[in-house]
């Protein structure tokens, strides 16, 4: 029982670092009607922003805000130079660009930084347990990745669905011309979004920088999961990703963990372990067949 | 005057192109782009040391390094190496860092009659039965990385282990390999995907299995994560972690920094080696490129050494048999010490326990413990008839 409840808070914690990577991800591609797959990038320029900062002042926080800096203002870069050309073209042009950044922002990198992984520490105040339930430790730094993951959750659907903004975003995501033609500027408004979006996913890469390996291509690993995510949820729908990732975040992680030993009731050894092991990595999918199948919109389908 | 100038330009002429007769080419096809591509960086780097300390050459025969990209496809590196064979018309091979593309690139230079010269990989398929005269690995074959863990982990002690490794070939290789040697309990083999970065679910499990210790092969950015993430569990303080060379090298210390304190793998070389040849190594390296030599940096070094030994002996000519021959006598200091290959041309050589300390500065260095086989060859050499 206590294992269950350690490995429910693991698929939590999953759930929510993917749901950082995909409430910008769904933004810009329901909103933006952009594919872009240079997503994971700013990830990767997060958590290369937050190392770089945080060995240069040996302080975590100027490391945070350095990530977030860096991949806010990046995201804003690419929007203006190459994104915003791209809003009428066609899904192949978009897919095309953006993975081309793919490419331009890893050849960057190791041009910059250099090939090797580069170091980045747990903060020192975030590196003990703590004991949730008696018996079960809990690294301190995983809870901080929740509730930093909570709290944006929670944050987005205030902004969207209070603030004025949030009320021009879903507005411009519905009638693009009509809030064009009410007088405001759409083209400054995609440019915040997309901004958005880009620190989001550069938060999601600092936050995994202590516990995953910061290094060129990590962006690419997450971005996979990331679609998926979004596909399940509803392109569009924040809290379609955020289901989605907890969801996924949750099959992932007790698929992981109980599948070898339902299949060790059946067969014996390597092979149940072997099985269980191929089984366990596709699963995320199956599920997403499952769900596609059921509501082919996703769980949360954002209205036409 | 006019003549004059003439006849130095033509004597010029002539001296550039008998040199560039005598020269040999290497193509060096090996993995620079991807994550994975600080391991050819260094494989290269090394290599081009070697060269550079005779001055362009290796074993007095000058030499033109060729290096190209294979970015860890198979696909790539068949057609480089086809480029290479047809209009370069080279000969000589090496830099293949990963053992899916040299398994496309390998038959292909030998049906060319080319020379294979491996730095890194040395997939089983070329150790056994289908070996090659001209086939040379001077790194390892694959399973002595595994092989020699496994010894560590008897040698240690442990008698109830948790055996963890991607769900591929070469993971299930590795568990294959560990327990070779070890021979003592495995309570669990766990197969983690190979594009996973969160093992929190594989370490809660560990924690309730309570194993004496853990064998992991995550090369790479996997590797790191799975250190940084089991320092975080805390249960580095109660289990003991072994791991193969590519699970702890330098990079991947530096890069997992205290997580990866009190680490125990193996390998057949580490930077503090005392013996001379090494000491003019590591100093070189670091003068040369301002960083620290890692493993795969001493494997291109020691490679472009023994092809040297090979070039001396045989006059710089690449001709089958007397190459061949001046080759296998590997008549050469290398930076590991002691070295010979086996009857199907891999090392016979010795492999060391290393382990993660905290060094002067701060810094993670890694320390040579002991040794843990002496004169180690592999389970394939009896099946080659060469």
């Amino acid at each position: 029982m206590e294992l269950f409840i350690e490995q429910s808070l693991n698929g939590l914690q999953l759930g929510l670092t993917i749901f950082l990577l995909a409430a910008g991800l769904t933004l810009v591609f329901g909103i933006m009607g952009v594919i872009n797959l240079a997503h994971g990038s700013l990830f990767m320029v997060g958590a290369y922003g937050a190392a770089l900062t945080a060995a240069k002042t040996g302080s975590w926080i100027l490391g945070i805000a350095g990530g977030l800096a860096a991949s806010a203002l990046t995201g804003f870069l690419v929007e203006v130079a190459i994104v915003r050309r791209l809003y009428h073209r066609d899904h192949l042009y978009q897919v095309l660009a953006t993975f081309g950044l793919i490419l331009f922002f890893n050849g960057l990198v190791a041009l910059l930084v250099g090939r090797a992984p580069l170091l980045m520490e747990t903060p020192k105040a975030l590196s003990g347990f703590v004991e949730i339930l008696p018996g079960i430790p809990y690294p301190t730094y995983r809870l901080a990745v929740m509730a930093v993951g909570l709290t944006v959750a929670l944050g987005l659907w205030l902004f969207i669905a209070r603030t004025r903004t949030g009320m021009l975003i879903r507005a411009g995501s519905t009638n693009r011309s009509m809030v064009a033609a009410l007088g405001v500027d759409i083209g400054r408004l995609y440019t915040l979004v997309f901004s958005l979006g880009a620190m989001l996913a550069g938060l999601a890469g600092l936050m995994v920088g202590p516990i995953r390996s910061v290094q060129i291509g990590m962006g690419e690993q997450v971005l996979i999961l990331t679609f998926l995510v979004i596909v399940i949820g509803g392109i569009g729908s924040i809290r379609g990703a955020f289901v989605g990732s907890i969801l996924i975040g949750l099959v992932d992680t007790l698929g992981r963990a109980y599948l070898p030993s339902l299949f060790k009731v059946f067969l014996t050894g390597s092979i149940a372990d072997g099985l269980a092991g191929t089984l366990s990595s596709i699963l995320i999918y199956l599920v997403m067949a499952v769900v596609l199948v059921v509501r082919p919109r996703g769980l949360f389908p954002v209205s036409e | 005057m006019i003549f004059k100038a003439l006849t130095t330009a033509g004597a010029a002429l002539l001296v550039m192109t008998t040199a560039a007769a005598a020269q040999v080419k290497i193509g060096f096809i090996t993995t620079l782009s991807t994550p994975a591509g600080y391991l050819g960086e260094d494989a290269r780097d090394g290599f081009n040391l070697a060269v550079d300390e005779e001055g362009g050459k290796l074993g007095g025969t000058p030499v033109q390094v060729i290096v190209e990209d294979d970015k860890l496809r198979p696909a790539d590196g068949k057609q480089i190496a086809d480029k290479f064979l047809q209009s370069d018309k080279i000969k000589l091979f090496s830099g293949i860092i990963f053992s899916n593309v040299a398994g496309a690139v390998v038959p292909g230079i030998l049906e060319a009659d080319g020379i294979y010269v491996s730095p890194n990989a040395g997939p089983s398929p070329f150790a056994g039965k289908d070996c090659n005269a001209n086939y040379y690995v001077t790194s390892w074959q694959n399973d002595n990385l595994h092989e020699s863990a496994g010894a560590l982990a008897k040698k240690l002690g442990y008698k109830n282990m948790v055996l963890l490794a991607p769900n591929y070939q070469a993971g299930k290789d590795a568990i294959t390999g560990f327990r070779r040697l070890y021979g003592g309990g495995v309570i669990e083999e766990i197969y983690t995907s190979l594009d996973q970065t969160d093992f929190s679910a594989e370490m809660a499990k560990i924690r309730s299995l309570k194993p004496d210790a853990v064998f992991q092969f995550h090369p790479g950015g996997q590797g790191i994560a799975f250190l940084k993430q089991w320092a975080q569990s805390g249960l580095k303080d109660q289990i003991a972690m072994v791991v193969a060379a590519p699970s702890l090298d330098q990079r991947i210390a530096a890069a997992a920094g205290d997580a990866a304190i009190g680490i125990r793998a193996t390998a057949h070389w580490n930077v503090d080696f005392p013996n001379e040849a090494n000491k003019a190594f590591v100093a070189g390296f670091r003068k040369k490129y301002n960083r620290e030599a890692t493993i795969y940096a001493s494997q291109g070094y020691d490679t472009a050494k023994l092809i040297g030994a090979a070039l001396k002996a045989t006059g710089g000519k690449l001709d089958d048999k007397a190459f061949r021959t001046a080759m296998l006598k590997a008549d050469v200091k290398l930076t590991r010490g002691a070295f010979k290959f086996g009857p199907n041309q891999h090392p016979i050589q010795d492999w060391y326990e290393i382990k993660a300390v905290k060094a002067a500065d701060g810094s993670v260095a890694l320390e040579t413990v002991g040794k843990v086989l002496e004169n180690h060859g592999d389970a394939y050499a009896k099946d080659c008839k060469l």
